[in-house]
């Protein structure tokens, strides 16, 4: 069934907080760099004024900071009051559903202008409170068996090497090309590559004088135990997005209004939504059912197919989960998205670029800002205004994001278009 | 113990008293476990507790290494990791549960396709008369 607008929508402006662990920062400091940010980005000038109403995301911080209510602590924050403000919770999707909402707040007709954005504070909490913290968006049941947000994932990763014979080294292959993509964007949380890391820590081992790791290749270094210890096996350090924290946010402007913000709109071609079920239960152990339920949609709205998409970025909190995606989206067939990550189609000079940011693994992953952040960087990259991690020689006019809540439960999908 | 309204609560307490309980739907003869007060398929809400044999095999798992804390309180860590995963009834359904009995540090070594038995952790003795607050753990072991 083909969907639609009541009226499109345009991107105006858009903008991120630097992305990482940051001891001195906090949810407000961080959104409103990220909106300043924005602001800079509106090519023709924006008064805060004109904005409507406010659409956030955010999954955690109820329980990490003690603070709910964030529609209106961060319209107060923004200097936006009394203008409507708006949190959305679909656990990592968060701020992907703030998109849709404002998007559709936009094609009722009822708001012109409207700012969307998402953001996440998780790194004063330790490691276990996290993994708890974010466990709580799986499904009772994984819960009482033991399982974390990596052990699902890592168990849908035995099944799919048992199905389509991959092993850990084709997630190898995700994890290096996420790393090298993110030498180049100045948000990422890690910005150097495996290699550099290696080399680094090969350095360090000589100059202490005691025994150097007999590491050559970057594979090399990822299949020792020591340097890459496993978390919830097969999933090891180094196939896990990190803790991070960070903001991100966007002006949404009615598409005939978008001229007089930007000389360079870039257009909402297609949304969609799923959701899914728990792993016990799921249809597939090796796909998300909520993922293609939300590209169909999308597609069927936008009017394209699979092939029209020239590049992405997809939901990689775990290495697995973005062969997974490579295949829901219909980039690659059903159990051949290891084959690819491995050949090299999905690095940022081959035919179908994935997760040019460095994707959650690198550029990092403060949750609620997560949908949003994804969308900057097509953003970016439709544009022209990537830097040194543009994908080359390509005109670009269509890129899609992917993002998933929790183990799989919610998918939301949105194509971007320059014209 | 009188048939208890569908419910987690009332599968865990099943599972403290050592049974493995899930639900037919008397309209679709669809079998859930973990049971489900109104069937998916059909929409009806007319369900009978259906006893399970406890036989299955592992169709994913997991060794997890970093725990959440209540597992790290009983003695769970980096150098005692701990299974679980996936397991397929015979009777059709997937369960997830902690799989025991089986080299959690050589994970590489385990097999998809493991029969497996079903077993209970934090097992009330008095099967007659679970607690109100017992609350049970599915854990499968290779059998």
């Amino acid at each position: 069934m083909k969907r639609t607008l009541g009226r499109n929508v345009a991107i105006a402006g858009a903008g991120m907080s630097s992305f990482g662990m940051f001891s001195d920062r906090d949810s407000k400091s961080l959104f409103i760099e990220a909106f300043q940010e924005m602001c800079g980005s509106v090519d023709k000038g924006i008064d805060a004024h004109v904005i409507d109403a406010l659409y956030v995301g955010n999954f955690t911080n109820d329980l990490f900071v003690k603070q709910s209510h964030w529609g209106a602590v961060l319209a107060d924050a923004l200097g936006l009051i009394p203008k409507p403000a708006t949190r959305t919770e679909g656990a990592c999707a968060s701020s992907a559903l703030a998109f849709r909402e404002a998007v559709f707040a936009i094609a009722s007709g009822f708001y012109d202008v409207v700012l969307v954005g998402g953001f996440e504070d998780m790194s004063k909490r330790t490691t276990e409170e996290v993994t708890e913290g974010l466990a709580l968006a799986s499904s009772p049941y994984e819960g009482a068996a033991g399982f974390t947000f990596p052990g699902v994932f890592g168990a849908m990763a035995t099944a799919y090497f048992d199905r389509y014979g991959a092993t850990r080294e084709h997630l190898m292959d995700v994890t290096i090309k996420s790393h090298e993509n993110a030498r180049f964007n100045p948000k990422a949380q890690h910005q150097r590559s495996i290699r550099q890391i290696m080399e680094s820590r090969l350095k360090r081992a000589q100059d202490k004088g005691g025994p150097v790791p007999a590491w050559e290749t970057e594979k090399d270094f990822l299949a020792d135990p020591q340097a890459n210890p496993p978390i919830a096996w097969p999933m090891h350090l180094f196939d896990c997005s990190p803790i991070s924290d960070g903001a991100a946010c966007m002006l949404l402007v009615a598409e005939e209004l978008a001229t007089s913000f930007t000389h360079t709109p870039i257009h909402v071609r297609g949304i969609g939504q799923g959701s899914g079920r728990a792993l016990h239960a799921a249809d597939e152990l090796t796909s998300f059912e909520a993922t293609r339920a939300a590209a169909q949609e999308a597609y069927q709205m936008a009017g394209v197919d699979a092939g029209d998409i020239q590049f992405a970025e997809v939901h990689d909190c775990f290495s697995i989960a973005e062969i997974m995606h490579t295949e829901d989206l219909g980039f690659f067939a059903a159990g051949t998205g290891y084959k690819a990550a491995e050949e090299g189609l999905t690095r940022r000079d081959g035919p179908k670029p994935i997760n040019t940011s460095g994707g959650l693994k690198c550029k990092g992953h403060p949750v609620g800002a997560t949908g949003v952040a994804q969308m900057i960087e097509v953003w970016h990259q439709l544009r022209q205004t990537a830097g040194e991690r543009q994908i080359p020689n390509r005109n670009l006019q269509i890129g899609a994001t992917q993002s998933i809540g929790g183990t799989g439960g919610t998918c939301a999908v949105t194509i971007l278009e320059r014209r | 113990m009188s048939e208890p309204i569908v419910s987690d609560h009332a599968f865990e307490q099943y599972l403290a008293a050592g049974r493995l309980m899930g639900v037919r739907c008397v309209g679709c003869e669809a079998i859930w476990v973990p049971p489900r007060a109104l069937c998916p398929d059909c929409h009806k809400s007319d369900m009978e507790w259906l006893a399970m044999a406890g036989t299955g095999k592992l169709v994913a798992f997991t060794s997890i290494f970093i725990g959440p804390p209540w597992m790290v309180e009983q003695g769970f860590d980096r150098q005692h990791p701990y299974c679980t995963g996936v397991v397929e009834l015979d009777e059709g359904p997937r369960v997830v549960a902690r799989i025991d009995g089986v080299d959690a540090s050589h994970p590489e070594d385990m097999k998809i396709g493991l029969p497996l038995l079903v077993n209970f952790d934090n097992v009330s003795l008095d099967v007659s008369r679970p607690t109100s607050d017992a609350r049970g753990r599915l854990v499968f072991n290779p059998r």
